[in-house]
Parts: C-alpha cells; structure tokens; sequence
C-alpha cells in the first residue's frame, strides 16, 4: 500500500475508533447513576419508606408517603386543568388551524414549551401565593400545568395530523357532521398517540422540583388541603441531598429510585400503548 | 345561470349557517386555544409588572454590575449571568462533539440490532428528572471530578488562570459537566435527524468512488448536516440554560465572577431557586424576578434562533 | 323509470381553473350508469358534486343545479349532511376506520347518524348491509377483527357493506375496483349489479370494458365537459359523437 493509502486506512480506523467512544461516554453515565441508585437507594429501601412520614434527623424509620400521596396530587390536579386545555387546543390547530390566529397560538406554544421551568415557578408564586398568601398545591399544580399543556398540545396536533384525509372523507361521505367525524372518527383514531403524549406528558412533570420550590414548597406532614403546602418526592429528594445529615442522604437516594420507578414505569406504558396498536 | 350558488371562502370552512353544532364545536376549541396564548401573554405580563421595581432602579446596570447585596439592597446579576453562559457553553462545548459522535456512530456504524437498544438508552438518559442529575452530581460525579482531575490538575497545572484556586469540589466545570451529561441525549437526537436526511445516492456515490467510511461521512454529511448540527448545538445551548436544580446542587452557589473553572460559581436559575423564599423585601424579590426576566428573555432568543436557523437551512424539517 | 338526479348545467371551478363546463344529465333510478374518460377529464370532480364532498376544498365553485329529491342540494341552503345520507359514496382506495371492528365499522353510521337506533336493530342492519355486500359468509364469525386486518377486495365490500347501513338511494363509487385484483374486481362487478336493483348507482371508470360489462347507461366527459351519454350498447357499438369513438377505438386516454 502506498503511505498516502495507508494514511486514509489508518485515519478511517481511528475515527471509527473515536465515533464508538463517544456513544459509549454518552451511555457510560446512565449505567453508573443507574448504578448508584441501585446500590445507595436500596439500602433504605424498606416498607416504611413507602408508609412513614418523614423523621427529625436521627430517628430511625421515616419515610416519603407524603411525597408520593402530594406527587400524585400536584400531578393530578396538573393534568386536570392541562388535559382539555392542551387536548382541544391540539384540536383546533389540527383541524381548523390555518388562519393567522392558529399561527400566532403555535408560537405562543413553542415559546412556552422552551421556558426554564424555575420561571414558571415565578409564574405559579405571582399567581396564587401572592394573592392567597401561602403556599399550595394549587400554585405547584398551575406551574406544573404550563409545563405539561405545551407538550400535548404538540403531540396531539400532531398525531391529529397524521389520521389520513381518506379517514376523514369516509366519515363525512356516510353524513356524519364534521364535528361527529372530528371526534368521533378522528380523534379515535389517533387516540393512542394522543394518549401517549399525555403519559409522557405526565412522566415530566412528576419529576419537576424547580417550579415547586416556591409554590408548592414542600411539607413535613400530610396534606390538610390543596390550598396547603405540599410535599413531592422531588422536593424531598432535594432537600434531603442537600442537608448535612448522612443518613437523609441514603433517603434522597431512596427517594429517588421511588420517582425513578415512576418515570419508567409511565414512560414504558406510555411506549407499549403505541406499539401493540396496529 | 352565471351566478354561483355554491362558493367556499378561502380558508376552506363552511358557512355559519349550514350547521350550527359544527360552528360550535370549532369555536369552542377556538377558545380553548385562545386561553393557552392567554396563559402565554399573562406569564410575560406578570414578570414584566413583578420587576418594575427593580427595572426602575437599576436599569441597564442591573445586567452590568456585580454586587448581589441583599442587605444592603444593591442588586445586580452580571455573576448569575456570566455563570449561566459560561456552564452552559462548557456543557456544549463537551456535549457536541459527543452527541454527533454518538449520532454518527449509531446512524452509520452500530450493526442493526444494536440501534434500538441504544435510542432507548438515551431516551432513558432523557427522561431522568433533573433532581436526581444533581444527587448524583453531588456525591458521585463531584468527588470523582474533584479527586481524578481537579486536585491532579491544579497540583500541575494550578498557575493557568483557568485552573486557579482551591478545589473544593463544586464548581464551574462540575456544573459544565453535569449539564453536558443532560444535553447530550438531546443533542443525539436531532443530530440523528439531522443525519438522516443525507441523501442515501450520494453517499452511495462517495463510496463507489473509493472513499473510505470516514472520507464519506466528512464530505457528504459535512456539507449537507453542518447547518443542521449548528441548530441542534444552539437549540441545546437553550436547553442548558434553563437548568436549575442538577446546576444549583453542583456549582457551590458563590456569586463571583472568576476565570478559574475549578472555582464555585452561580446561575440566574440557581440564585433564584435559592433565594426566592428568603426574599424579605419587595425589592429583593423583584431583583430576582427581574433575573427570571432575564433568563426568559435569554432563552427565547436563543430558541428562535435555533429554529430559524433549522427551517430555513434543512431541508425536510417543519419548524420544531 | 324516471331519473333519481337530474343534473343541470353543472359547472364547476377551483380558483380560477374551470374542471366541469355545464354538465347537463339525467341519472335513472335503480340502474347502473358509468362516468368514463381519460384522466382529467373531470369525472372524480363530478360525482363529488353530487354528494357535496367539495365543500370541504377551499377555494371551489360550483354553478348550476343538482336535482335530487325535488331540491338543487348543491344551494347553500341545503345541508349537505343529509344528502349524503341518501347519497353514499365508496373511494377509489378502500378506506374502513382503522382500529374499528369490522362490527364497528358498518354501525358507525347508524351510530353518529343521531336516529337513535336500538342495539338490536343497529346488529340487524349490519348483518344485512353485510349479507348484501357479499362479505357476510366470509366475516359472519369475525365481526369483531379489525377491519384493516382484511383483505383489499374484503375491505372494499365492508366500505360498500357500510355505505349501505345508512340506507341511502344513491350509491356513488369513485374508480372502486382500480386498486383491486381481478378476483375481486370480479366479485364487485357482480356485486355493482345485484345491487342495482334498489339503488340507483353512479360509477367512475378509467376501464371501458368494464363500463361496457356493468352498466346500463354510460356517460363519456373529455376536458370538463360531458360529450356524449347513452344506453352502454349503443355507447360502445355505434357513438354519436367522433370524440367518443376515438376514445374508445384507444386513439387516446
């Protein structure tokens, strides 16, 4: 082989080389916090961390229970407000869509979708913890709620864009009204994507702390009302991290393989949903 | 008989009068959409009335001093600024050449079976919530940074004033790498869009001709994906930018504006998830939504620019 | 036998760009009439018109009248949900409702049609709108796989079975064999025929032989216009008109 020959051969294995190193440090993270968060959190993994309130530092036991119970709750009330807000909205840009206002809300949405969550948190404390003077569920939910609408808005508008014309025809020629045909027809079909979107939707913001930081807040206690402080497991995965006390760093951990479960599993349903329907 | 009887406007709906449950249903979601880019304009309204105050009294200065006083009332976030951009750049600085990689890797060279396992792999890396980025920052990815690089480097290296000061851990480049880690998985993704639109006959072309694997991929991707990859690099450089909680745990929270990497810094995002509830003070808390002002305002430059950059240069991609 | 629609100096424009040029026919009641021509000719467009699938397009006009029933239902006054009720139509491209039963997808007009029908009648008339299709031997027992999971002369059946569930008089169907095999086209043809006993059907062609096999009265349109219309014998025997023989004898189209 000539040198210049040799060169190109040579220059081809190393940057073959240097493109699998790369996906491999890309990988390498997620198998050591997966990892850590194996070996850490396990070890306070017991019952009593799913059913216990949390302790003083230095009791034995403690748990999270408020967390998952004020997790659920931010999320639910969250999806509540955001589901037919963001699932109509996906609605009229995909089937009414093409004047200049649906341009301007197609920005809006985008715009939205690129916001720093902590600013929604701004967003949620002017909102309701200005007014009410204090901290709830309700200010954590609505910040929560403008992260989750940008989101379904787009996947539902674009899953309503992918149900073909010949769909919409067939409903429209047996004399079905275009609003029957909308949601009865179209919106069925795509309902699955639509769906999934919502799902993964929700995998986001069940992991949220920032916005909740000054709105929810957090608490030690179980809730006594959705206009209340209240505990997320995010929230308390972050305060424990940042405590001095070595064993609130095992909770953190503990904490966080509980949220982690939760994404997954949602994440997963969410994918299967898309996949099986043919 | 030359007048029309049946005449559809432009925008294709039909008449008010043909069916007045479709005219409902199409003005109901009309609303619905119309509350979104109300909750929109409100948000930028209520940053907007909420920093007046500091608007008012500190105008342009706010973005050009440096003294973060609460005591005193002197506010100003050029070092929540400068430590925004500089983490930021940093991680994109390390997430770019990865993430290309990677897409390049697993479009071009990753045999068939192991492609699926390895998207899936990094929409997991995506889907880790943020809190738990910044745990393991804290006790993980600290320590290992501290001890295998930082002490080492500035045994060695500690008179380069990028390397200068005592390491303790948090710091710039954790915040830098930390946030490379999450943008990463972003990154991949567009890039493996981005890559897919190369047009199959003309890396065909190359190699018939005789171009090795590599040759092919730096004439015809390089020419075809480099607008592309600029997008996709400017899009994640806005993802970083708004990280808060894996930042605010790894970066030591000091308000200083220091070359040295190896020293603790701060960012807009963290000085306001910090201190927002300590805020005693109309003004204090109108500083720190005025940084959120900031930072939205950062952002969303940078977003347009991204998808400006995305609709207009490549082919095939509908503005996202 | 008097005529289901009587068509009257139909014209008909997208944008400025004219695709029908006063059409003017008469389409007898419970026969079978073929619109052919080459492409383009403006034979889609036509039968479109007649069930007002147009009205979604924007930027299309129409002139003229449309008489079915006693009323021009091209007017903006008349509903165009209720003509298609009466007026059914099957696509060029079998199209049942994915993720939708076979079941399902013969109920679905009767389900959104608002005459509020029992379960039980709803079952009867999908049995019998599948038994008059053909396809109710071959499904009778999986009426609850999707429909997309059958074949494509099976779904074109089930798009027929469902066109017929909601009862209409008029059947319009768009070039129905064109993606088919020629087992299936057959098995349409015959069916085209049955079915024509009870309801008067309207069928684009681009295949003259099958024109020539199915109908009863053939329609020649060339460039928007209708140029000839007669009993199918004399149509292919013995044209009037030279366009027609030209086309015919495959001079061109």
């Amino acid at each position: 082989m000539t040198s210049i020959a040799f060169r190109r051969k040579a220059t081809d294995r190393i940057m073959k080389a240097l493109f699998l190193l790369s996906a491999f440090l890309v990988i390498l993270p997620l198998f050591l916090i997966f990892f850590d968060l194996l070996w850490k959190g396990a070890k306070e993994l017991k019952w009593s961390l799913l059913t216990d309130l949390p302790r003083p530092v230095g009791e034995p036991g403690g748990g999270i229970a408020n967390g998952i119970l004020g997790t659920l709750t931010v999320t639910g009330l969250a999806m509540a407000g955001g589901i037919p807000l963001a699932v109509l909205t996906g609605i009229y840009l995909a089937e009414y869509g093409k004047g200049a206002f649906a341009s301007v809300v197609r920005f809006a949405v985008d715009l939205l979708a690129g916001v720093p969550s902590i600013i929604l948190g701004i967003f949620g404390y002017v909102l309701w913890v200005l007014p009410m003077k204090r901290f709830s569920a309700w200010a954590g939910a609505s910040a929560l709620a403008m992260i989750f609408i940008p989101i379904v808005v787009r996947t539902t508008e674009e899953m309503l864009k992918t149900v073909p014309v010949s769909v919409r025809e067939g409903a429209l020629a047996l004399g079905i009204e275009r609003w029957k045909t909308t949601l009865f027809i179209t919106v069925r079909t795509a309902a699955a994507g639509i769906i999934t979107g919502i799902l993964l939707a929700m995998a986001r913001i069940l992991g949220e702390t920032a916005p909740l930081l000054f709105t929810a807040l957090g608490n030690q206690f179980w809730q006594t009302g959705l206009d209340q402080p209240i505990a997320t497991i995010p929230l308390q995965v972050f305060s424990y991290a940042i405590s001095p006390y070595d064993d609130w760093h095992g909770k953190a951990w503990a904490g966080a393989v509980v949220l982690i479960l939760m994404v997954l599993v949602l994440s997963t349903v969410a994918r299967l949903l898309t996949r099986t329907r043919k | 008989m030359a007048r029309p009887i049946a005449r559809v406007p432009a925008t294709g709906k039909m008449k008010v009068g043909a069916n007045i449950k479709d005219f409902l249903f199409e003005k109901t979601t009309a609303l619905f959409a119309l509350c979104v880019l109300g909750l929109t304009l409100l948000l930028f309204a209520l940053l907007i009335r909420e920093s007046l105050p500091a608007i008012r009294k500190f105008g342009v200065t706010f973005v050009t001093n440096s003294t973060w006083d609460p005591v005193l009332e002197e506010f100003a976030a050029l070092p929540f600024l400068y430590g925004t951009l500089v983490s930021s750049f940093l991680a994109i600085l390390i997430a770019v050449p990865l993430g290309v990689g990677s897409a390049i890797f697993i479009n071009e060279f990753a045999p068939g079976w192991l492609k699926t396992p390895i998207s899936f792999l990094a929409e997991l890396l995506a889907a880790i919530p943020s809190v738990i980025y910044g745990l393991w920052g804290i006790f993980v990815l600290v320590p290992i940074l501290r001890d295998n690089f930082m002490k080492p480097v500035s045994r060695a290296l500690g008179w380069i004033p990028l390397f200068q000061g005592p390491v303790y851990g948090p710091s710039m480049l954790a915040a830098g790498v930390l946030l490379a880690i999450m943008v990463v998985p972003f990154i991949l993704s567009v890039s493996r869009e981005v890559l897919a639109t190369v047009p199959q006959v003309q890396k065909e072309a190359v190699l018939s001709l005789g171009g090795t694997h590599w040759e092919m991929i730096r004439i015809v991707i390089g020419q075809h994906c480099i607008p592309g990859i600029f997008g996709a690099t400017i899009l994640g450089l806005g993802r970083a930018l708004g990280e808060t909680m894996a930042v605010t745990m790894v970066i030591g929270n000091r308000p200083d504006i220091v070359l040295s990497l190896f020293q603790p810094g701060y960012s807009m995002a963290a000085v306001i998830a910090n201190e927002f509830t300590e805020a005693t003070g109309d003004l204090y808390l109108s500083a720190l939504v005025e940084i959120g002002l900031v930072l939205f305002l950062l952002t969303i430059v940078v977003n347009l620019a991204a998808k400006w950059i995305l609709t207009r240069m490549v082919p095939g991609r509908a503005g996202r | 036998m008097d005529n289901a629609i009587e068509v009257k100096k139909l014209s008909a424009w997208f944008g400025d760009h004219q695709v029908l040029r006063e059409i003017t026919m008469g389409i007898r009641r419970n026969s079978v009439t073929s619109v052919m021509g080459p492409s383009g000719c403006g034979k889609s467009t036509f039968i479109r018109c007649l069930n007002r699938m147009h009205d979604l397009t924007p930027g299309f006009r129409m002139t003229g009248e449309v008489l079915f029933d006693g009323r021009n239902v091209i007017s903006e006054k008349v509903d165009p949900v209720f003509l298609r009720r009466k007026v059914g139509m099957v696509f060029q491209q079998p199209n049942p409702f994915p993720r939708m039963s076979v079941f399902a997808n013969v109920a679905v007009g009767l389900r959104f049609n608002g005459k509020g029908k029992s379960k039980s009648e709803i079952v009867e008339v999908v049995e019998r709108s599948l038994r008059m299709a053909a396809l109710w031997d071959e499904v009778k027992d999986h009426l609850d796989q999707m429909g997309s999971s059958l074949s494509g002369g099976q779904q074109q059946r089930l798009c027929i079975a469902r066109a017929l569930a909601v009862e209409p008089e008029v059947l319009l169907m768009d070039e129905p064999c064109s993606a088919l095999d020629p087992v299936s086209t057959s098995k349409i043809e015959d069916l085209i025929e049955d079915l024509s006993e009870k309801y008067t059907i309207v069928v684009v062609t681009h295949n003259m032989q099958q024109a020539a096999r199915i109908s009863d009265s053939v329609a020649f349109f060339l460039l928007g216009e209708l140029v000839e219309m007669d009993k199918s014998a004399k149509m292919f025997t013995n044209p009037s008109d030279r366009r027609t023989e030209e086309y015919i004898t495959g001079r061109f189209g």
